[in-house]
């Protein structure tokens, strides 16, 4: 039935070239952990890929209840925490998510730099990926003050206060960041907007190019 | 496996076949599995969360209390009053609109004003065209004072739970039209 349905997509639109091109790739002994187990080292940039798909669905399901408003945000977040079910578990897996694309992320890009992977020709993909590295920092720090609690507002101030502390620009900076002479409100709805358009944006356009530079240059060669 | 044993006894017997599943196959089916449990893992706990809204318990309308009784006359007479809703986080009040009056046998009939058209908002006595008539501005749908559907609409107007207790009447949910229907 299934493989019906695929083969009449199939002689129509000849889709198997393309998901081989995607999926279809051999994996080289060397990052095997089926063969050494020490390659699992290779693993934690795809688990770092898992770990964001994660923090995708589970940001996507949350922004069903969540209001980015100074009144209502910390209440609908008890809310969708306590009242609704799995609420504790969907708010958890982006809590804990978080934390952890960090340090699969710093894992990964341990793993590049002791095997050597960034030399030529993988210089630009070793950019791309500091660049991803940033934008995570940046979706942690905006995701922070979205509960809009006392840890998430204070947290706020000291990021600000660091931002201002850049040379000339420092005090622009801070008040584009801030939107307004204080953190409130219109700060909120820009933390909200930075973490749930841009950033992704931004996000996702770099993962296809880390991705599709992987696969012009393959994996680098064993040590 | 019996090759030899089959190049041996050519034509002579067919070997009993097993369907026996292939090594490739097995894989395919245990890391499909896998792969399915952790999938389901992530994502039916955002789906359970996501659709709870309509598993929750629906709270039981309660009685509010509008009017004196003995303010009530023949002629329907236009009342507002407050409910309290839990929404979500957000506690707020809706205002809604009751049209009482009482009729001949001295019953109590609180009517909903939404009508049952297309969802305007009728009124008593509001074209002088068809007076004693409750009359919908939308599209000319025209109710006794009982609420029953004289033109356009295909049902009478809704009416309150009605509940009267020392001299006030409170009023409850809205359902179907039980005075005319």
């Amino acid at each position: 039935m299934l493989k019906n349905v695929y083969n009449w997509i199939d002689e129509r639109l000849d889709i198997t070239p393309i998901w081989r091109d995607v999926a279809d790739h051999e994996v080289p002994e060397h990052v095997n952990p089926a063969h050494h187990f020490s390659a699992f080292v290779y693993c934690f940039g795809g688990l770092t890929f898992f770990i964001t798909v994660i923090q995708i669905l589970s940001g996507m399901f949350l922004t069903m209840y969540y209001v980015p408003d100074i009144i209502n945000a910390y209440n609908s977040v008890e809310y969708l925490q306590t009242q609704v079910a799995f609420g504790q578990i969907v708010r958890g897996m982006h809590h804990w998510g978080a934390s952890l694309v960090i340090v699969m992320m710093f894992l990964h890009t341990m793993r590049v730099f002791f095997t050597g992977s960034y030399k030529a020709p993988r210089e630009m993909n070793w950019v791309v990926g500091m660049l991803i590295f940033f934008v995570m920092l940046g979706l942690g720090l905006t995701g922070y003050l979205l509960p809009w609690d006392n840890k998430a507002y204070f947290a706020t101030k000291v990021t600000l206060e660091i931002a201002n502390s850049v040379p000339w620009l420092g005090p622009i900076i801070k008040e584009l960041l801030q939107g307004g002479t204080i953190v409130g409100a219109e700060t909120l709805t820009r933390f909200f907007a930075i973490h749930v358009f841009f950033l992704p944006a931004v996000l996702l356009a770099l993962l296809v190019g880390h991705f599709i530079m992987i696969r012009r240059q393959g994996i680098s060669g064993p040590l | 496996m019996s090759s030899n044993h089959n190049d041996e006894h050519e034509e002579s017997h067919n070997p009993p076949r097993r369907k026996e599943m292939s090594r490739r196959q097995f894989l395919t089916y245990t890391l499909g599995g896998a792969t399915a449990y952790m999938a389901a893992g992530v994502v039916l706990p955002m789906l359970r969360f996501a659709v709870d809204p309509i598993l929750q318990n629906k709270e039981e309308g309660a009685f509010v209390k509008v009017v004196e009784e003995s303010k009530i006359t023949n002629e329907p007479q236009e009342f507002h009053f407050e409910l309290q809703q839990q929404d979500g986080w957000y506690n707020s009040t809706a205002t809604l609109t009751a049209w009482i009056r009482k009729n001949d046998q001295g019953e109590i009939i609180a009517l909903s004003p939404i009508c049952k058209h297309l969802g305007c908002l009728v009124g008593w006595n509001s074209n002088k065209n068809f007076p004693d008539e409750y009359h919908c501005p939308c599209h000319g749908a025209r109710y006794t004072p009982d609420g029953k559907n004289l033109a356009v609409a295909p049902k009478p107007l809704d009416q309150y739970e009605t509940k009267v207790e020392n001299g006030w009447i409170y009023l409850g949910e809205i359902v179907p039209n039980t005075v005319v229907s």
